[in-house]
């Protein structure tokens, strides 16, 4: 029963982005839109990094990993190549995205946050819903799934801060219109940067319109056990990992979740630094020989 | 304690048990009495705080002897009373007496699959060691027969000299079964159920087996590699071990049985979903549930700092709130992270704490600082959200609650502050809700342990749980003989062919 994991697909979607494709047949068979797996680089002295899976292939026995690198943990993930295995992969972890079907559904996806929101849109079509879909990055460089979004939405809109690519604008601009048109929508789901969350759900509030979030907190096992992931939801203590990712936008304490996302970075800066100059030692070793 | 040497202590057993043999004559219960307890070697505490080796260092094979002749072998055997799975004692401790490690380890075996674990974190002095005569005869708890220390010994001879047999075991029966959870519980199941001859496969959520004892009893307490001998004596055993496996998640419990065929199922998931005290602060970062801060240091290995790749705080003042063996281990887990000052702030005094007396003296030898008394109130923060101090409240004992302890009553007015930059929440666990949420037949208590009958069989037919997940927050030797008695359990309805 045990598998092992390797990656049969690998794109570089944009300098620091990257898209992989993983054997992984039990979990692709389960997973369900909005749950996430945890992974190591190393079963010793790796760290437990969380992941929402983007998509899945239950025919190929696949799940879809969209990651930026970032710390020490993606870094290392971004050496592995093709027919490479990640040693530690578990999941599918959280509960899975409640799809049904209520009207008109806007996702936002903010950056990375276009991967998680994936499974969801797709669901929300599957289940007979009308789709529309505001992708928003800095540049056009860091838009990706632009057709597959696409493919299983009535409607797509682009944006990037820079205006390189589809409309000069942050994603709550086109978000706000869409909730003043009427129809307004049932529901907005918006995934990204936790500030980009916080202020989707500030724009969707006046109009009433139901707002999903998925959040992405520190995490040991991101199974329920350290409570690493706590975060304030109407006022009461939620742990990401069993009872989200995913939770109601206009509950959430944003400022709390950012203070906490913030708590080792630190420590992370350090060891990046440390990994960078042991990087630059074995480059220069390498030249040398 | 004097903190004499492992040499010192031995070489003194040593003159006592040639006095003993040379005499050539059995001991009279008077003289048995007469025999020195032995102590405990341990790493000095100011070496000790600096490093994660385990403290207790293992008696001698002198010492080991010395201790044993101090067991009267007396008729009542109170001893095995006290003990959760009714070892059989004097048998082992006189075994130990005339040098015959190998029968005693045998002997207790018989009735415990983890001596090695059992030896080093039981409680002893709440157990068997409560009622033993030698301690009442003594007038004090500290002489009765060191047991648990004499267990350890024999358990470490046997490994250390490599006489390890994994158990034999019977034909294959064709009968599967899948134990969920690694931990003390699990653990003796797996064993007991393939001994029969059954398939047993282990299920672990995580990257490493062995439960609670690799992510939450530290390295100084219970080394890991004594985890990894007695999971490698299942896998010997012909056990599959399978880690990153979530049951709930990976695969419900339901298509264990309906998919993947198997005829039974253990749940050991243990004590999970750690509680906190609802308290102003509780979010800020520097506050830990002890299960993060101790996994953090132990299971992802962050006291090897930049060598692990989990981080964790590096805190100067740390105050670690409850009193159990749980909140002793984050105290004296932070002292080994750099910590200059560890507080364990604990409600009521120090004759209530759960801790046992061990822990907490050796604690104390370690510098930690306890408040007794005394409660907290909020945590408070900068603005970047992190913590800078905890405000405290004093108690006074006031008349005895439902549990016949005296009540803490607060003391109006008596807040004050003190300036910390880490808080460690060790105030227990709530079970676990990820099988109970994909599994509704199965009856839960309302905190959300599995109900059992009395051979730890669930509500579903063929599903049978144990340890922490039924038991709340217990111990290593009550979570195996509930393994015990459930692989009994299992072994009856395999082999019966019924489906329980």
């Amino acid at each position: 029963m045990i598998e092992t994991h390797v990656i049969v697909r690998k794109k570089q979607l944009s300098p620091e982005v990257f898209e992989i494709e993983v054997k992984a047949a039990r979990i692709a068979e389960q997973r369900k839109p909005g749950q996430f797996i945890m992974l190591s680089m190393d079963v010793d002295l790796g760290e437990r990094i969380p992941l929402t899976i983007a998509d899945a292939d239950t025919a190929k026995g696949t799940i879809t990993l969209i990651y930026q690198r970032v710390g020490q943990g993606t870094r290392l993930l971004a050496q592995l190549g093709e027919g490479d295995a990640i040693p530690v992969l578990v999941g599918p972890l959280g509960t899975p995205t409640h799809i049904e079907k209520v009207g008109a559904v806007v996702g936002v996806g903010g950056g990375i946050g276009a991967a998680p929101l994936f499974p969801i849109m797709e669901g929300m079509k599957k289940a007979g819903n009308r789709v529309v879909t505001i992708l928003g990055a800095r540049t056009k460089e860091l838009i990706f799934w632009e057709d597959k979004f696409r493919a299983i939405s009535d409607e797509v809109i682009v944006c990037t801060d820079d205006g390189g690519y589809g409309r000069k604008a942050l994603v709550t601009e086109p978000l706000k219109e869409l909730c003043a048109r009427e129809p307004k929508p049932a529901l907005a789901v918006a995934i990204g940067p936790a500030i980009m969350m916080k202020f989707c759900a500030e724009a969707t509030r006046p109009f009433g319109v139901h707002t999903l979030v998925s959040l992405n907190a520190i995490m040991v096992d991101g199974t329920g056990m350290c409570g690493g992931c706590r975060v304030m939801v109407g006022g009461k203590v939620k742990f990401v990992c069993v009872d989200g990712p995913e939770f109601d936008g206009h509950l959430v304490d944003f400022d709390g979740l950012m203070k906490r996302q913030a708590a080792y970075k630190t420590q992370e800066r350090a060891a990046l630094d440390h990994a960078c100059n042991l990087d630059k030692m074995a480059a220069e070793k390498k030249a040398e020989g | 304690m004097s903190h004499a040497t492992k040499e010192e202590l031995g070489a003194a057993a040593s003159v006592e048990l040639n006095k003993v043999l040379a005499s050539g004559k059995a001991l009279t219960p008077k003289e048995r009495l007469a025999l020195p307890a032995q102590e405990m070697p341990a790493q000095p505490p100011e070496v000790r705080v600096r490093n994660i080796q385990e403290v207790a260092l293992g008696y001698t094979p002198e010492q080991a002897r010395v201790e044993a002749m101090r067991c009267l072998q007396c008729k009542t055997k109170p001893c095995v009373a006290g003990c959760p799975v009714q070892i059989d004692i004097p048998g082992f401790v006189g075994a130990i007496a005339d040098a015959d490690y190998a029968r005693a380890i045998g002997i207790i075996k018989r009735d415990s699959l983890l001596p090695a674990v059992c030896g080093r974190v039981c409680p002893q002095e709440e157990q068997c060691q409560a009622p033993c005569t030698v301690g009442k005869s003594l007038k004090s708890l500290d002489k009765a027969v060191a047991i648990g220390r004499l267990e350890r010994f024999v358990a470490d001879w046997e490994r250390d000299g490599g006489k390890m047999q994994p158990p034999a075991v019977k034909p294959a029966t064709g009968r599967k079964v899948a134990v969920i959870g690694s931990g003390p519980a699990s653990l003796t199941v797996a064993a007991d159920v393939r001994r029969e001859g059954h398939e047993v496969t282990i299920f672990e959520a995580f990257h490493k087996f062995g439960g609670v004892m690799v992510y939450g009893i530290p390295e100084f307490r219970l080394p890991k590699k004594i985890v990894e001998v007695e999971v490698d004596v299942l896998r010997k055993m012909g056990v599959q071990l399978v880690p990153n496996f979530v049951i709930g998640r990976t695969r419900t419990l339901k298509e264990l049985m309906e998919k993947d065929g198997f005829d039974a199922v253990f749940i050991g998931t243990g004590a999970g979903l750690p509680k906190f005290m609802n308290i102003e602060g509780e979010n800020l970062v520097g506050v830990f549930s002890a299960n993060e801060y101790l996994t953090r240091a132990n299971l992802m290995k962050a006291y090897l700092r930049g060598v692990a790749a989990t981080p964790i705080s590096q805190s100067k003042v740390v105050a670690v709130l409850g009193g159990g063996n749980v909140a002793m281990d984050a105290a004296r887990t932070a002292l080994r992270l750099g910590a200059e000052k560890v507080y364990v702030v604990y409600r009521r005094t120090e004759k209530e704490m759960p801790a046992r007396v061990e822990e907490v003296a050796h604690a104390k030898e370690e510098g930690v600082i306890f408040q007794f008394l005394t409660n907290s109130k909020r945590i408070i923060g900068d603005e970047a959200g992190r913590v800078t101090g905890i405000e405290c409240v004093r108690f006074q004992l006031g008349e005895p609650d439902k549990s016949g302890r005296p009540r803490p009553v607060e003391i109006p007015g008596s807040e004050y502050m003190m300036e910390v930059d880490t808080v460690i929440v060790a105030i227990g666990n709530d079970s676990n809700p990820l099988i109970k949420q994909t599994t509704p037949e199965l009856d839960t208590t309302k905190w959300g342990n599995i109900i059992v009958n009395e051979d730890c069989a669930t509500s579903i037919p063929g599903v049978y749980a144990g340890g922490d997940i039924v038991l709340g927050a217990a111990t290593v030797i009550l979570a195996m003989g509930q393994g015990r008695r459930a692989a009994a359990a299992i072994n009856k309805q395999l082999c019966g062919g019924g489906a329980g």
